[in-house]
């Protein structure tokens, strides 16, 4: 082990069972990394170096006694979207600047349980709107990877931007994201990492901060699948605390990694070969076509027909619940306030300050399918096409046990490549919306890198709550594609 | 169909958004745009589709009426931007 930032969750998890690191050693050298670099990354919003201390010590007398649980000593950073007791949680919303939660999420209480240490609390587009994580009132994040040719800022995808970029760079070993329509996978490729969106149900949604709630759902970005499913099997589990919660067993997910490909058919969807695809996405997906035929998985033409449509019945549907969900910032109970003569002015005042354009562009949006006279052409249409949507997937799976795509339609652009027109910003989306609508489980790893040197993910997406075929057939492409490359900002490459 | 800057100002009140006019002229720019774009799902027959309100999965469930959480006021109003003792604090509704 020439460096302590060579270490994966798994492989710091041994050593340190094995007492070769100690918690207290892994924790300082990740808060040290995270000073050195994150001046300039911004993936944090809240760091908490005391009380990850304060753990690693702890964690270090369960080791030494062999005890803690299942991810004892192992520092990650959780999304600024999970409510952490004590904690200033902020959505990267104004609105939220100062609000330290009196409880815990669920995701973060059950990676508490099983002793994992949170170095703080990471970067995202507010509210989780966005895809570029430049929609933060804290800033955006940089995505530490660099084109070979420029020095130009990459953006690291959203809405869980400062996750992922976080796990690139080596600050954290692993990181919690949140999906809500691509927001775990997205950025996951754009900064050449692995993520798990799970089934709508698998993780509680309890504490954490509502986005579109029929879709929102949290899951793991780490360095690999092993990680990712070690994470998975900690986060997941029901929960009498949300309605939607799904009262089903969790399986040992590790133990999937290694089923293999054989006899597996895999879907192509004809409709994900988008005009204007560029050739190297392209590229990229008939290579993992490839990887999987030649590991013995049996791949199959397949049909999803009403893929066009998502992105526009998402855009409803999220908006709509966006705007209802959002209705609670009001300045009264918590949050900013900004005084106003009335009740009224003072709403329409905290509201104007607290919220940022995406946002506010979305409650007016979300308000106007939902209002009288448009909601039936709009938020009910959007409802309705999502169980076209839906019985896509069911159907391909009648033929079918999982469908390869690409992650991205891209791989990631610069800050100031962004395009003006919001429309355009939502077609990063197109692929992995989808999945989102019909709450089918999907995960994104890292397959390759452009012509200009930047990762380019791929996407496997499942049957309701089998995570771990979806585990199988990653572990044979992750294998395959052996992606060792490393961003130009990581904690192991010292200026 | 059109989304006039009269719209969105009305969008922006029942919302409780304060907006400036200049902020009504840009946003009503998006989100014609926006609206125009999503208008192609009117190209989707949806006849006889039922609206999808989850995925299903989850199980209604009831659980014993008892009380399992509460008597935590100072928690509740730990992030009160204003208060006056176990009151939050508004502006004078009522003449």
């Amino acid at each position: 082990m020439s460096s302590i930032f060579d270490y994966t969750l798994a492989s710091a998890r041994e050593a340190l069972r094995a007492r070769k690191v100690s918690a207290v050693e892994l924790v300082d050298a990740h808060i040290e990394a995270i000073e050195r670099l994150d001046g300039g990354l911004n993936s944090f919003i809240t760091r908490t170096p005391e009380q990850a201390r304060l753990a690693a010590k702890e964690a270090d007398t369960l080791l030494a006694k062999g005890e803690g649980g299942s991810l004892c000593g192992l520092p990650i950073g959780i999304k600024d979207l999970f409510a952490t007791e004590g904690v200033r949680t902020t959505a990267a919303s104004k609105i939220l600047g100062n609000f330290v939660p009196p409880y815990e999420s669920t995701v973060t209480a059950n990676l508490k349980r099983d002793g994992a240490i949170s170095l703080g609390k990471l970067n995202l587009d507010e509210f989780a709107m966005g895809s570029t994580n430049l929609t933060s009132a804290f800033g955006g994040v940089e995505n530490p990877w660099k084109r070979r040719d420029s020095d130009a800022k990459l953006v690291p995808g959203g809405s869980s931007g400062g996750s992922a970029a976080a796990v690139a760079a080596g600050l954290v070993l692993g990181a919690t994201g949140t999906d809500t329509g691509g927001s775990i996978r997205q950025p996951a490729a754009f900064c050449g990492i692995t993520g798990i969106k799970p089934t709508y149900g698998r993780c509680s949604r309890f504490g954490t901060i509502a986005f579109a709630s029929s879709l929102d759902q949290a899951g793991p970005m780490a360095r690999n699948l092993q990680d990712c499913a070690i994470l998975l099997e900690s986060m997941a589990g029901f929960d009498p605390k949300d309605s939607t919660s799904v009262n089903k067993p969790v399986p040992h997910y590790e133990a999937a990694l290694g089923r293999g490909v054989k006899g597996l058919k895999v879907g192509i969807p004809k409709e994900y070969r988008i005009d204007g695809l560029p050739a190297e996405i392209e590229a990229i997906w008939q290579q993992g076509i490839n990887w999987l035929k030649e590991a013995g998985a049996e791949v199959v033409d397949i049909s999803l027909p009403h893929t066009k449509y998502g992105l526009p019945a998402y855009y409803i549907a999220a908006l709509a619940e966006a705007s209802s969900n959002l209705a609670r910032y009001d300045g009264v109970r918590f949050g900013e306030r900004v005084k106003g003569d009335s009740l009224d002015a003072l709403y329409e005042a905290t509201r104007a300050a607290g919220f940022g354009d995406e946002v506010k562009r979305r409650i007016l949006l979300g308000t106007y399918v939902l209002s009288s006279g448009y909601y039936d052409a709009y938020y009910l249409r959007a409802q309705k096409v999502r169980t076209l949507l839906q019985r896509d997937f069911l159907k391909a799976y009648e033929t079918v046990d999982v469908i390869l795509a690409p992650t991205a339609p891209s791989g990631a652009f610069a800050w100031d490549e962004k395009p003006t027109d919001p429309v355009q910003v939502y077609l990063n989306d197109v692929f992995t919306v989808p999945a989102s609508m019909a709450g089918v489980p999907a995960l994104s790893i890292p397959a390759g890198l452009d012509s200009r040197g930047v990762p380019l993910g791929l996407q496997l997406i499942g049957r309701f709550f089998d995570e771990e075929t979806l585990l199988a057939a990653g572990s044979v492409l992750e294998k395959a594609a052996s992606f060792t490359h490393r961003p130009t900002i990581h904690a192991g490459v010292s200026a | 169909m059109s989304l006039d800057a009269k719209t969105v100002a009305k969008m922006a009140r029942l919302a409780r958004v304060g907006l400036s006019d200049e902020q009504v002229h840009t946003y009503q720019k998006e989100m014609q745009g926006i609206i125009g774009w999503v208008d192609q799902l009117n190209e989707v027959d949806v006849t006889d589709v039922p609206p999808m309100i989850g995925t299903g999965l989850a199980q209604p469930r009831l659980r014993d009426d008892q009380v399992t959480d509460g008597d935590c006021r100072e928690k509740v109003l730990s992030n009160a931007p204003d208060r006056e003792g176990p009151f939050y604090t508004v502006p004078k509704v009522v003449e």
